[in-house]
């Protein structure tokens, strides 16, 4: 915003990545379609943020999120106000906020954008968590609408046939309940076509994030925590292959002119877990304060992680794979072996581990995480105690002295 | 009540007896973490399933893997594991569960020493017919995963002989929770929450025949002066804390009946027998009274809470759950007002590893049962 009392940096707005201003139209667009379906007769269903979006697509299916809802809720510092809405309901606040606050907005309709639009019908799939399993049972009871689980056996060790085999079946039964529930055929070579799309965006959106092993990255995690919503809400459609394209040559221009996001980047760190949606700002000024940029992170790249089980010239089948190994459906110590590669290629110095009191299964586990990384890198790493949504789980005097603290060792 | 001595001593240290067991027989003593573990190949195998229901003392070394926000039962199965409490144990084995245990199997694997470790994953849906392949295929992986690490064939007549077994105490279960029902003054919560432990750990053939034992001469007893308490039900997860008996039973009611993980949920549904010995046992744990981690519907544990709750003619029921327990903790809003449609008033009651604060716990039961 323009403050007349404040005179614009040159060297900041320099710094600023211009897609910024694109990206918000295209999700502004996103979420008035997606809320206006009453005259479009359009469907819309949730699905969640790890979930097949791409058979939604090829129907004409609009999908919602109430994940990245949820992160907009954080952002918006609206997350303490509806998590406290859920306990009044009797939801325990150890729960993840994003459920507590979807849970609680849609009984309201609150929220920064006054809640998500009523959905048809909601699809979960288990990669991500077993909460979601449970959060989608609460609003398929409270919407009264039909539910689709894609059940994607997790992989401590090993990706087992039986498991492919349960997940390939399971994906005829989505088409079968897209095509009851849509009321029409299911077109596969549309379906392919999508999943050509998806795979090309998800490319790109790699390819964003690997821009960021220069020195200086021209973007950082917390870039990377924004420009995210399209790969995971759009995912399969042009809009996110040309608008990746763009923030790509962005990035290349900024690298080829060498414009650091990280005025004078000095300490290249990686972050693990969700950001924390109403501190990011503080947080990436705080470290930037150190001249540490957060080069890289293990959750945006999430939605690209399996390109390499994907098939383009049978996108549907591959699915089965491509749905049920990601970051966090498999062993905590697979996870630490990709932390590792992740340290080597963006030349990271440090670790900043997000203890996210939210969500389990990408917090437990850190510890050896930790461990793993300092005993093979030898690198330093903080552990931060917070939440992505709740504020009340936010302890700014207390991060800030760690934060101090880590970047003297960092510094030594 | 003398009959339950022995399981009360069980209960009282099921890790001596593990021990013992191990001695006397040479066989592999295997933990489980969930009543979803395959417990009939375990017993086809030769080998004692030990269940592991939380830890024996205060937490140190788990704290290093493990964050203040995992359950007690996580935390102190993990500590015990690192503390060489364990040390008895042959393997372990994890089936799918929740988040925690689900993560609690890869830090289990990674640093505690306790044998083999072997993961079932079993299908987190159990309505489909495609979950029901899924979950008779997983058995018959986790069959030959265990004839490797116990190196010993499981033969389809062990299986049949494991099943004989197991659906004898399903049975002898039902009958002590029906008279538990029916004539409450019969045996005290304490006792059948001992049995239930013990049914977790010891030799179950030994198990099977003191429990026909028990339920035989308790069902010949002449009808007890019978008992006056209000009638309460026990739903929820993991409960290995006998207190929580005596203190309902001082505050004037009666445990009725319990779907508790630590109770009747492991014990209900029986096996077919006749067809494949496989399918038959996936079959039993597609049907049998569902954990809250698991789906087979949106409304199946509510609909099977309001109906054990009317059969056992409760007039009141209490939840209990482990703090951070996030299925629970899910379920537990849609349950307490499918109950309040029913006019069956309910009290949670969330526990950490030990009653918070006694005094506390026991004000608020008795003021739920003045309530009744
Ligand atoms: S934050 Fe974690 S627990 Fe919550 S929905 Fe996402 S993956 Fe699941
Ligand atoms: S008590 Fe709940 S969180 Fe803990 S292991 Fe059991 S299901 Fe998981």
């Amino acid at each position: 915003m323009n403050n007349p009392d404040k005179p614009i940096d040159p060297e900041r707005e320099k710094r600023k990545i211009k897609s910024v201003k694109r990206m918000k139209d295209i999700m502004t667009h996103y979420y008035i379609d997606a809320k206006t379906t009453d005259q479009t007769g359009k469907k819309v269903a949730w699905i969640t943020s790890g979930g097949p979006v791409e058979p939604l697509i090829a129907m004409d299916v609009i999908p919602v999120y109430p994940e990245n809802h949820g992160a907009m809720i954080g952002a918006a510092k609206m997350g303490v106000d509806l998590c406290e809405k859920a306990e009044e309901m009797g939801y325990s606040s150890d729960l993840c906020s994003y459920a507590r606050a979807d849970i609680a907005c849609a009984t309201v309709n609150g929220g920064p954008i006054g809640g998500l639009p009523r959905p048809d019908m909601l699809v979960c799939c288990n990669n991500i968590c077993g909460t979601v399993l449970k959060w989608y049972e609460v609003q398929a009871r409270y919407f009264k609408v039909p539910l689709f689980i894609l059940d994607t056996p997790f992989n401590h060790t090993e990706y087992t046939k039986e498991a492919y085999a349960y997940v390939r079946a399971q994906l005829n039964e989505y088409i079968a309940f897209l095509e009851t529930h849509c009321r029409k055929q299911f077109d596969f070579d549309r379906l392919a076509e999508v999943g050509r799309l998806s795979m090309a965006g998800q490319r790109l959106w790699q390819q964003v994030l690997d821009t960021a092993v220069h020195r200086p990255a021209p973007m950082s995690a917390f870039d990377a925590f924004f420009h995210l919503a399209l790969i995971v809400t759009l995912r399969g459609t042009r809009t996110v292959v040309d608008y990746y394209t763009e923030l790509l040559d962005e990035m290349k221009t900024r690298v080829a002119t060498g414009i650091a996001v990280v005025p004078g980047e000095k300490y290249r760190l990686l972050w693990d877990n969700l950001p924390v949606w109403f501190r990011t700002r503080w947080l990436s000024d705080k470290f930037a304060a150190h001249a540490a940029c957060l080069v890289a992170d293990t959750y945006t790249s999430s939605w690209c992680g399996t390109l390499k089980y994907l098939d383009e010239n049978d996108f549907f089948g591959s699915m089965a794979e491509g749905y049920s190994r990601v970051y966090i459906n498999i062993g905590t110590d697979q996870m630490a072996g990709m932390v590792m590669d992740m340290v080597d290629k963006y030349s990271a110095d440090g670790l900043v581990i997000h203890s996210n009191r939210s969500c389990k299964p990408y917090s437990l586990g850190q510890y050896d995480i930790q461990r793993i990384v300092q005993e093979k890198r030898g690198i330093p790493s903080l552990v931060i105690e917070a939440d992505m949504t709740d504020a009340r789980n936010f302890s700014e005097s207390q991060i800030d002295t760690r934060i101090d603290a880590f970047m003297e060792v960092l510094k030594s | 009540m003398q009959h339950s001595k022995q399981f009360q001593d069980i209960f009282a240290d099921p890790k001596a007896y593990a021990r013992r067991w191990k001695e006397k027989t040479g066989g592999k003593v295997i933990g489980t973490l969930c009543s979803y573990a395959p417990e009939e190949l375990i017993l086809a195998g030769g080998a004692l399933g030990f269940r592991i229901v939380g830890g024996s003392g205060s937490i140190s070394k788990a704290d290093a893997h493990l964050q203040s926000y995992s359950c007690s039962l996580v935390r102190g199965a993990l500590e015990d594991a690192l503390n060489e409490q364990l040390d008895f144990l042959g393997g372990a084995i994890f089936p799918h569960t929740c988040d925690s245990i689900q993560r609690l199997s890869d830090i289990w694997r990674m640093n505690a020493e306790t044998g083999f470790h072997l993961d079932v994953v079993l299908p987190v849906k159990l309505n489909t017919q495609s979950a029901r392949n899924y979950m008779a295929a997983v058995m018959r992986k986790a069959r030959t995963d265990l004839e490797a690490v116990l190196d010993k064939i499981i033969t389809d007549d062990d299986l049949q002989k494991a099943i004989g077994t197991y659906n004898g105490i399903r049975s002898a279960m039902k009958r002590l929770y029906t008279l538990r029902r029916d004539r409450p003054g019969t045996i005290d919560g304490s006792d059948v929450h001992a049995i239930v432990r013990a049914s977790m750990v010891m030799d179950r053939n030994d198990f099977l025949n003191s429990l026909t034992q028990v339920v035989e001469s308790l069902e010949q007893q002449p009808e007890p002066e019978s008992k006056t308490g209000k009638r309460i039900f026990f739903s929820g997860g993991v409960c290995n804390l006998p207190d929580v008996y005596s203190v309902i039973e001082s505050a004037g009611g009666t445990v009725v009946g319990d779907d508790l993980c630590t109770g009747f949920r492991g014990l209900t549904g029986l096996i077919d027998i006749g067809g494949d010995p496989m399918d038959a046992i996936a079959d039993r744990y597609a049907r049998r009274a569902i954990c809250p981690a698991k789906h087979s519907g949106i409304t199946r544990r509510g609909d099977d809470l309001v109906r054990l709750a009317k059969e056992t003619r409760a007039q009141g029921v209490i939840f209990l759950f482990l703090k951070f327990c996030d299925p629970h903790a899910f379920d537990y809003p849609y349950l307490k007002s499918m109950l309040d449609a029913e006019g069956i008033p309910s009290l949670l009651l969330e526990l950490e590893e030990q009653i918070p604060s006694e005094g506390q716990f026991r004000t608020r039961c008795e003021a739920f049962m003045e309530m009744l």
